[in-house]
């Protein structure tokens, strides 16, 4: 049934008609309006056999999230930037015990300086905590990835993190198609663990392994990711024959055909690409666009096929690796080793900057005369560094650098005004 | 031939002689019916209190809920000496996931087990939760705290070892004062762990007026396995408080575990009691009090304190300590004192 809605309303159905059983709900922006809405859902009894538990803590919520799924419960809970660092102890927990957790990551910029907008620095700084990682372009796809998630979780035994751009995804009133039940239910059936507490039959789950087996477990949850890139776009296919729609997979190009410019990005901003891609196309550009959907596991072989015949790669990527630059783009590289390809990595939209179409028709036709250094940031006021630069240059007790910058930043805007 | 009389009273314990009780209250060494959740074979040291403690609360917790337990630990020495895999002294269905998580993983699965039973799928299953001091007090209080305020059905036991052991005895907040620890070492103006900080998690369970809180010793397990029996009664969040002897992280002797136990509760130095719904119902009292020193010297932890010039001046105010635990707790008889 098609509605006009907001994203986070519509995570919120999509998880409810997944049939949860256990929800932990610890608020945090821009995640906070999705289990409002389940809390919503389970108070009103609309989610039958549903445990809604306002926990303490994002650490508690995992870790409730931990139990009850280890009791064979399914699990779901959704949080966000320091939210997200908050629980790591237990992210990695999950993904080390093969408990299908599924978590909404409404993804939103770690500080210091604290800010609540979005960028990808929470989710990507769990790249290695052996989660699977889906990446949402837009709401519609974020609700469909929540059904295949919970799919894909309980089939591996993995967590699942579904990723969706905070406030311009979850705050956003879109048209959305929401599935019924029955097309629900034929999708995904119930969960069945491979390792349960049970009185009938008692195990013990997250006990001391020692340098004697540590790497084959460790290794099982590498095995179980390569599975995932065959999995993944097996549910793709399936859910496309029960829902109609395209949704999911590991990548996704838009105009590659004869392309000489590859740019690769993941999430909402896919779209403002593509549309600067579509201009630029209508004036012979040969462009074309690379969307990330599953960035753990990422899809090595995917990439490279995707890419293999352009002269340039450009990886814009709302992340930012402090001491060397791209992430993401690491992760590309990877893909294409022993291919000559030129690789720019731009960081873009930390923050919440908005990233115009205006920038980034500059940024690839810079990139297309080659013309970029190799770690571009976005619209980076150069201005405002240098003269903090300066600042810390002439006085010990600089004072709080953001402090600084925002002071500066606002003189200019008032000197503009 | 030899004449032994018949002794009802032990001496020193309000032990009842086994033939004046009814059977069900008869105390045993073996019993068929016993579960032996955490089975021999464990690595746990010589004298270990924890052990002992957990031995007879987990039994007792298995056959209050008719065998249908399943237990959350914290990381610390109860879980490491009892499951280093493949090995597991856990006859039940036990899980352990961080240090500071035990009672929200025990919330998750209480939880789960309950949305289980509405599906009609699950008998009742009980849930407990168990750590070590560090893991309760320090580092699990947040995680307790919440799954007390919500009054979650868990029953949540602490073996208190005042310290972190399992680590190498360092410091933690249930660590008392003047005890020397890796972390409180006994040197300097003020030798050892110091009077002022700390604190008492049972105090603070009372607080969140959560249905049942208790404490006990492995000196008294009798007493312990009612209690134990008892929480099982409740629904809601339960806190029980095991003071459990280190031979390692005390220097004490590891057969005067249970003494020590014994003259925890005998000096006022740890208060045995039962409150619900966070008022005191119960206290166990003092039978022969003794000065804190009795409890004192045999631990090589208060060595410092009884050199060859005594710390009397530590020593008053542990007293002090003691007599405030006596007062606040009613641990002595009023009518036999």
């Amino acid at each position: 049934m098609l509605k006009q809605m907001e994203g986070s309303h519509a995570v919120a159905e999509a998880v409810a008609l997944c049939r949860p059983e256990v929800i932990c709900a610890y608020p945090i922006s821009p995640q906070t309006h999705i289990v409002e809405g389940i809390g919503e859902m389970v108070k009103a009894g609309e989610i039958a056999n549903c445990e809604f538990i306002n926990v303490e803590s994002e650490f508690a919520a995992m870790s409730v999230a931990i139990g009850s799924s280890a009791t064979g419960a399914r699990t779901y809970t959704a949080t966000a930037s320091q939210g997200l660092l908050f629980m790591v102890e237990a992210v990695y927990n999950a993904s080390g015990l093969g408990l299908p957790i599924v978590m909404t990551v409404a993804n939103r910029a770690i500080g210091a300086p604290i800010n609540i907008w979005n960028d990808h620095s929470d989710s990507i700084s769990q790249r290695d905590s052996g989660w699977i990682q889906l990446f949402a372009e837009t709401n519609q796809e974020a609700l469909d990835l929540h059904i295949q998630a919970f799919k894909l979780a309980e089939e591996l035994s993995l967590p699942v993190m579904v990723c969706m751009d905070g406030f311009i995804l979850t705050h956003a009133y879109e048209r959305v198609d929401i599935p019924t039940q029955e097309q629900v239910d034929a999708f995904l059936p119930p969960y069945e663990p491979r390792q349960m507490l049970d009185t009938s039959a008692p195990v013990s789950i997250g006990a001391m392994v020692g340098p004697e087996a540590f790497t084959e477990v460790r290794y099982l949850a590498h095995e179980k990711q390569m599975q995932a890139l065959e999995l993944v776009p097996k549910m793709a296919e399936e859910f496309k024959a029960i829902f109609g729609r395209d949704s999911g997979g590991l990548v996704r190009t838009y105009r590659t055909e004869d392309a000489e410019t590859i740019v690769i990005a993941m999430g909402s901003v896919l779209g403002t690409i593509k549309d600067t891609v579509d201009e630029m196309r209508d004036a012979g550009v040969k462009i074309g666009v690379l969307g990330i959907t599953s960035f753990r596991p990422f899809p090595l072989d995917a990439v490279r096929q995707a890419i293999q015949h352009v002269k340039r790669v450009v990886v814009l990527e709302k992340t930012f690796a402090v001491g060397i630059g791209g992430i993401l783009s690491t992760d590309v590289r990877t893909a294409f080793a022993g291919i000559d390809i030129l690789a720019y990595t731009v960081i873009a939209g930390l923050g919440g900057r908005p990233i115009t179409m205006k920038s980034l028709h500059e940024l690839f036709e810079k990139a297309g005369r080659d013309d970029l250094v190799p770690l571009t940031f976005l619209d980076l006021d150069w201005k405002v560094v240098n003269k903090q630069l300066a600042r810390e240059r002439q006085q010990r007790r600089s004072g709080p650098a953001a402090e600084n910058i925002l002071r500066d930043v606002s003189t200019t805007a008032a000197n503009l005004s | 031939m030899s004449f032994q009389p018949v002794k009802f009273y032990q001496t020193g314990t309000f032990t009842v002689g086994n033939r004046l009780l009814v059977p069900e209250e008869r105390s045993v060494q073996a019993n068929m019916e016993r579960t032996n959740s955490l089975n021999s074979g464990h690595r746990a040291c010589q004298g270990c209190g924890e052990a002992l403690g957990a031995r007879y609360a987990i039994d007792a917790a298995m056959h209050a809920t008719n065998n249908q337990l399943i237990a959350a630990n914290a990381t610390g020495c109860l879980e490491v000496f009892s499951t280093p895999y493949p090995e597991t002294s856990w006859q039940i269905p036990w899980m352990h996931s961080l240090f500071g998580n035990a009672p929200a993983v025990a919330t998750g699965i209480a939880a789960a087990i309950k949305v289980k039973r509405q599906k009609g799928m699950k008998d009742d299953v009980r849930v407990v939760a168990q750590g070590g001091d560090g893991g309760t007090t320090d580092i699990g209080f947040g995680c307790l705290s919440g799954m007390f305020e919500r009054n979650d059905d868990v029953l949540y036991i602490c073996y208190d070892n005042g310290g972190y052991m399992n680590t190498g005895v360092q410091r933690s907040s249930a660590t008392p004062p003047a005890a020397r620890t890796a972390t409180t070492m006994p040197v300097g103006q003020q030798p050892g762990n110091v009077f002022g900080q700390g604190k008492f998690m049972p105090a603070i369970a009372m607080a969140h007026e959560i249905p049942y809180v208790a404490t006990a010793t492995v000196a008294d397990l009798r007493d312990l396995e009612h209690k134990v029996r008892k929480a099982m009664t409740f629904r809601g969040a339960r806190y029980i408080h095991i003071l459990v002897p280190c031979p390692l992280g005390w220097g004490s002797a590891s057969q005067d575990t249970i003494k020590l136990s014994r003259l925890a509760k005998e000096t006022g130095m740890f208060p045995v009691f039962e409150a619900e719904y966070g008022e005191l119902t119960n206290s166990s009292k003092i039978r022969r009090l003794l000065p804190v020193e009795e409890y004192l010297k045999p631990q090589k932890r208060f060595a410092h304190l009884f050199g060859k010039s005594p710390a009397v001046g530590t020593i008053v105010r542990l007293q002090a300590l003691a007599d405030k635990n006596i007062r606040r707790y009613q641990m002595l008889d009023k009518e036999a004192n």
